[in-house]
């Protein structure tokens, strides 16, 4: 059984397809890289897989359930969490109540307009566990809007991470990081355990070619190459994008 | 230090029929009070939920005509209280429906063309709102045999369904619904990814407003004994509006400062000020030039500069000192 699997997905804006028949298949635990230039349609493909944007035709499994016809909300009850491109975090709030609404996401306690949430005890233990576990315990109590550009990105991943998901779609995770920031990510992402499935976009060659293990290039909307990184590398329609050779 | 200052003021409210002088001013503060309520809960949608409504007043209204309708039927006091609210409720289901098809400014021209369709029945359908007239109730009810016919009766009953209310909304936005409603509010796309049905959470949120904006509208029946197609106007429910953006949105204090503000222009001030309406609108610029966050938070703001400014600042360190150059 596959973790992901995405068949003959399209989509259209009027008259522009950004998606044009994508096939991908990721097994369970494997860390697969999505690379293409830019308006290759990389973000598009998670907007369609986790529902935010709906599909022209095509459709999707998770583990073997279909995903098709869930809204997004259910998609991530049913095991799949995201990190966006451009943060999206709730600024006025601290990282521990970030990380906190994310945990309440999928918890029944969401509904609850009576006990109060900063008495939440198991909620807010594991709150704190998600920030730790992407180095920024030390900071759960600091409003969003004091942090760095790298601790937010931490915090979007800690965020998704809290959902413990089963498949975790990472968006440019390393954009507009310093090398020191893209280190600590990097091994943020390096120490997630092999249950958890990664799919990541990603423009930064030389930190993405380490992590992954397939890679999937798009084109115009279009997966023209898949394969091994030593496949990818050296297929001439990677150089002929990449390079115009 | 807060626990004191809720005291005295907890003090200064039960007790304010005995020292604030003549019946006129008890009712002003139980103006105050319903207009407090009304404002509480209109910010749930527009300081909360971030969606700014102008069709409030339709919900205050049918709550008033409703129990208007209850009582002249001769029904008791529970029965009016339950059916007001009930008709609110329902009404405000029916509105929420339809305006959250929209965000934004779509949203707030969703609820000022509902807020016209229920000031079009008030005072198109004469069967049943008795049109322009009105429909008056000849005595206040009597709530578990209480008499509410004076002025302190009313403003004590009124007090009682303040505090609740203010209560409840301090509990409602320390809980993890009020914490989902402001993530919806400031993160949406996040929200739903994060696994939120945004639109059931605005959807409550809309029924939690309306309930207690039912709830002032009842009670300004009971105060006024009449109601008319003037309380579910437009410009009743910009009115609120102004309470709640005048006070500041998103806190629990604001809607109440910017009640007192607007009572205490429309009753007070109007008696000796002719063109009272062109100071109201005057103080509303203000606020937004100089505390456009709203009274509470800014007086907070510019409270805490005076203390920080007052505070002595250590000594500058002269170069070289430390050093013993």
């Amino acid at each position: 059984m596959t973790a992901l699997e995405v068949r003959d997905l399209n989509k259209s804006f009027g008259g522009l397809r950004v998606t044009r028949t994508v096939n991908l298949s990721v097994a369970p635990g494997e860390r697969r890289l999505i690379i293409g230039p830019n308006g290759a349609g990389k973000t598009t493909l998670f907007n369609l897989i986790t529902g935010e944007l709906r599909a022209d035709s095509g459709s999707m499994m998770l583990f073997g359930q279909d995903l098709t016809r869930e809204p997004a909300r259910r998609r991530a009850h049913l095991g799949l969490a995201r990190t966006y491109q451009i943060i999206t975090l709730f600024p006025g709030e601290t990282l521990l109540r970030n990380v906190t609404l994310s945990l309440l996401g999928l918890s029944r306690l969401r509904w609850n307009p009576i006990v109060r949430i900063d008495r939440q005890s198991e909620l807010l233990t594991k709150a704190h566990a998600a920030l730790a576990r992407v180095g920024l315990g030390h900071l759960a109590e600091r409003p969003v809007g004091q942090t760095s550009y790298g601790e937010r990105r931490r915090v979007e991943i800690a965020m998704a991470l809290a959902q413990s998901p089963r498949v975790l779609l990472l968006d440019e995770p390393f954009a507009g990081l310093s090398i020191d920031e893209r280190r600590d990510v990097l091994t943020v992402i390096n120490d997630i355990p092999r249950d958890v499935t990664i799919v990541m976009i990603e423009h930064d060659m030389d930190v993405a070619l380490e992590f992954a293990e397939r890679i999937t290039v798009l084109h115009f909307g279009e997966v023209i190459v898949e394969g091994t990184r030593a496949e990818v590398v050296e297929h001439p329609r990677t150089k002929e994008i990449y390079l115009g050779e | 230090m807060n626990r004191a200052a809720l005291a005295i003021a907890l003090l200064l409210l039960a007790t304010l029929p005995f020292w604030i002088g003549n019946s006129f001013y008890v009712n002003v503060a139980t103006q105050m009070l319903i207009y407090a309520i009304f404002a509480l809960g209109l910010n749930v949608l527009v300081g909360y939920a971030g969606l700014v409504t102008l069709g409030h007043a339709a919900l205050f209204g049918v709550a008033a005509y409703a129990g208007a309708t209850l009582i002249n039927s001769g029904h008791g006091h529970i029965i009016v209280a339950i059916g007001a609210c009930l008709a609110t409720l329902a009404v405000a289901a029916i509105f929420a429906v339809l305006a959250l098809r929209g965000t934004g400014l779509g949203f707030v021209m969703i609820t000022v063309a509902l807020g016209q369709i229920a000031w079009g029945i008030a005072y198109r359908w004469i069967s049943l709102t008795n049109g322009d007239n009105g429909v008056s109730i000849n005595a206040r009810p009597a709530p578990f045999g209480l008499s509410l016919e004076s002025a302190p009766a009313l403003y004590w009953a009124t007090l009682v369904v303040f505090l609740v209310a203010v209560v409840a909304m301090a509990i409602f936005v320390a809980s993890p619904f009020g914490a989902s409603l402001r993530g919806a509010r400031d993160q949406p796309r996040r929200m739903t990814a994060l696994g939120y049905n945004v639109w059931l959470i605005r959807f409550l949120a809309f029924l939690f407003s309306g309930f207690w904006s039912g709830v002032a509208g009842l009670l300004y029946l009971y105060y006024n004994q009449f109601v008319s197609p003037q309380t579910v106007a437009l410009s009743a429910s910009a009115e609120a509006l102004l309470m709640v953006i005048a006070g500041g949105t998103g806190t629990l204090l604001g809607p109440i400062a910017g009640a007192i503000l607007v009572i205490v222009m429309k009753d007070i001030a109007s008696a000796y000020i002719e063109r009272w309406n062109f100071v109201l609108g005057a103080i509303f610029v203000l606020i937004v030039v100089f505390m456009p966050e709203g009274l509470v938070p800014g007086v907070v703001r510019l409270c805490r500069r005076v203390i920080a400014a007052r505070r002595p600042r250590a000594p500058m360190p002269v170069l070289g000192e430390e050093s013993g150059e």
